[in-house]
């Protein structure tokens, strides 16, 4: 389970997250709402260890061990994914060839076995048929001249063969229509399970009609300031932030 | 041309320099303040040090500038390989050698052609005339890659005929001062030009390549595309320039010259020109010199890559384009050997 207790976030001179404590246990889906500017992109990029991103105070801990003091590719290792609001596009970098560089890093990392390229193209086209994404599209640069949704789904394709244990979906739902925006969230439901746990971090109700969260949080200021159920997402789509933003202030 | 000359006489004044422009990056006065004394005659070494896993029909090796031939002829009908080493044994001193490379036409030759140095502050010189016949077939892949203190020059003409193919792939590690200049002149008629470069730098190693290509008349096409990579205190010079005559309508003609500075004191200065003086052409260049992505380093290492991985990853990718564009497979592979041993090093 995720664990997050007393987090300050500076960026700079300027604090974002001021004192956040957040506990996402072990098989559930918890949504972090809040308008913008709120820290909800600090908070991803915190826990996946962007640089920039100093933690002042507080820690962060998956499973019981420290996450703040590892490297990205360290905590990658340890089942975080940050699903990018906007996938960066790498070109010249196969798909492929990509997803399995970075798992056989993990693997490494964790002192298991490579998986050889047979083995990994057996997998990879097992997933890419569950996702409805055509093989060939594999074999180009990865996300390069892909459609947003198309990007996205390319994120679920990773997770779907990283077999993450900690999930953060950092706005998953931007520039993505209808249609993509259902087949990443049934991506994104195919993925739960009993010891994965999922932070779905969004600005609209929406992306939550699709990924149903067990819990919601509202995010301002730094600090979540009230925690409930789903029909907390539904309150917030009808009232706005503002509420909460007044208090905050 | 000064450095012959200069060479021929030791007269180090001769020799061209930054006040020269074509040589303003490329400041050989500056790194040779004496010219040293002629190389003695020395052995072959054994084997092909560069790329040794390629096989070639002939070799030609000059050693300090000597071979025992004046050149190589090639005949038509089956391709063949010729592999030429031009080797560098020397010790503080200079040598120049020159050959010609002729293809009858309807030859087809691949020359692997390697500069390679076992000495160490050598200033070594070479030309090679080309010559490549109608409808002949010449593509030619050239690796430098020699002693971080040589001096190596090297030059090459190019004439080709009407629907000749010349394709060319300058892969180069640098040294103190390396320059491979090519000049074709290109007579159109359904002729095309391929010229590729790329260069590796670290440490203060200079690698200038200088292209020069003058289509005299219509329907010529040159495509060119430059990489490379600059760590440390490297610097990269890139000067390529098309001309296209009066007259020398329907050429189609595209440069490109793309580099990466892997950090803050290293140094890349491009100068691309086009000189057009028909009115119906084809061209276009593009010149760009970037950081690698910071961005997309963070999205490699999130999904697990260490640093180190991700950047050589990206490196490898950004270079890899112009070692795919070699047509010959077994060199293509070769070169992607030598490019990833390069890029360990840098990475």
């Amino acid at each position: 389970m995720l664990s997050i207790d007393n987090l300050h976030v500076s960026i700079g001179e300027t604090e974002i997250i001021k004192g956040l404590s957040l506990q996402v246990p072990a098989g559930q889906v918890h949504a972090v709402m809040g308008p913008n500017g709120a820290g909800k992109s600090t908070l991803s990029y915190t826990l996946a260890g962007r640089s920039g991103y100093e933690v002042t105070e507080g820690e962060a801990r998956l499973d019981g061990e420290n996450l703040l003091g590892l490297d990205p590719n360290e905590r990658a290792a340890k089942g975080v994914f940050l699903s990018f609001q906007y996938p960066l596009e790498i070109p010249g970098v196969p798909t492929l060839t990509f997803i399995r560089s970075a798992l056989n890093a993990q693997r490494k990392a964790r002192g298991e076995d490579e998986v050889a390229a047979p083995a990994f193209l057996k997998l990879a086209r097992e997933a890419a048929a569950k996702l409805k994404i055509d093989f060939d599209m594999l074999k180009r640069p990865l996300n390069v001249g892909f459609s947003g949704g198309e990007k996205k789904r390319m994120e679920i394709l990773q997770m779907a063969i990283l077999q993450p244990r900690l999930l953060i979906l950092d706005e998953t739902d931007s520039g993505l229509d209808i249609d993509a925006l259902r087949i990443v969230s049934e991506g994104v439901n195919a993925m739960r399970a009993p010891d994965r746990s999922m932070l779905v971090i969004t600005h609209y109700q929406r992306l939550l009609d699709y990924i149903r969260p067990d819990a919601v949080h509202v995010l301002v200021g730094g600090r979540i300031v009230a925690s409930g159920g789903p029909e907390l997402a539904l309150d917030l789509e009808k009232n706005g932030y503002d509420q909460y933003v007044k208090a905050a202030a | 041309m000064s450095l012959m000359r200069a060479l021929e006489t030791r007269d180090a004044s001769l020799l061209p320099g930054r006040r020269d422009e074509d040589w303003r990056w490329s400041d050989l006065k500056s790194v040779v303040r004496a010219v040293p004394p002629p190389s003695p005659a020395a052995a072959a070494p054994s084997g092909p040090r560069l790329l040794p896993e390629l096989s070639a029909d002939n070799e030609i090796v000059v050693v300090n500038g000597r071979a025992d031939t004046f050149g190589f002829h090639a005949v038509a009908g089956l391709p063949r390989t010729l592999r030429l080493r031009i080797v560098s044994r020397a010790d503080q001193t200079a040598h120049q050698g020159v050959l010609t490379l002729d293809l009858e036409p309807g030859a087809e030759l691949t020359v692997i052609e390697t500069y390679e140095g076992e000495g160490s502050g050598y200033l070594s010189d070479f030309s090679l005339a080309v010559s490549v016949g109608e409808g002949a077939k010449l593509e030619r892949i050239v690796v430098l890659d020699e002693p971080a203190d040589a001096v190596s020059i090297s030059q090459s003409q190019v004439e080709l005929q009407a629907g000749a193919l010349f394709t060319q792939t300058v892969l180069a590690s640098g040294a103190k001062l390396q320059r491979h200049e090519t000049h074709v002149r290109h007579p159109g008629g359904g002729a095309q030009v391929r010229l590729d470069g790329l260069y590796l730098l670290g440490g203060k190693r200079h690698a200038d390549l200088t292209t020069v290509v003058d289509h005299s008349a219509v329907d010529g096409v040159t495509d060119q595309l430059t990489k490379g990579l600059a760590k440390d205190q490297a610097r990269g010079v890139f000067q390529g320039r098309i001309v296209v005559q009066e007259g020398a309508d329907h050429t189609d003609a595209r440069m490109g010259h793309h580099a990466l500075l892997l950090n803050d004191g290293a140094e890349i200065d491009a100068k691309p020109e086009l000189e057009i003086y028909a009115d119906d052409v084809a061209c276009a260049h593009g010149n760009t010199v970037g950081s690698l992505d910071e961005d997309a380093l963070f999205y490699m290492r999130a999904r697990g890559m260490p640093e180190h991985d991700a950047r050589a990853l990206l490196m490898e990718a950004f270079v890899g384009e112009v070692v795919d564009r070699i047509r010959h497979e077994g060199a293509r592979q070769a070169a992607h050997a030598w490019v990833s041993d390069k890029l360990r090093a840098l990475s």
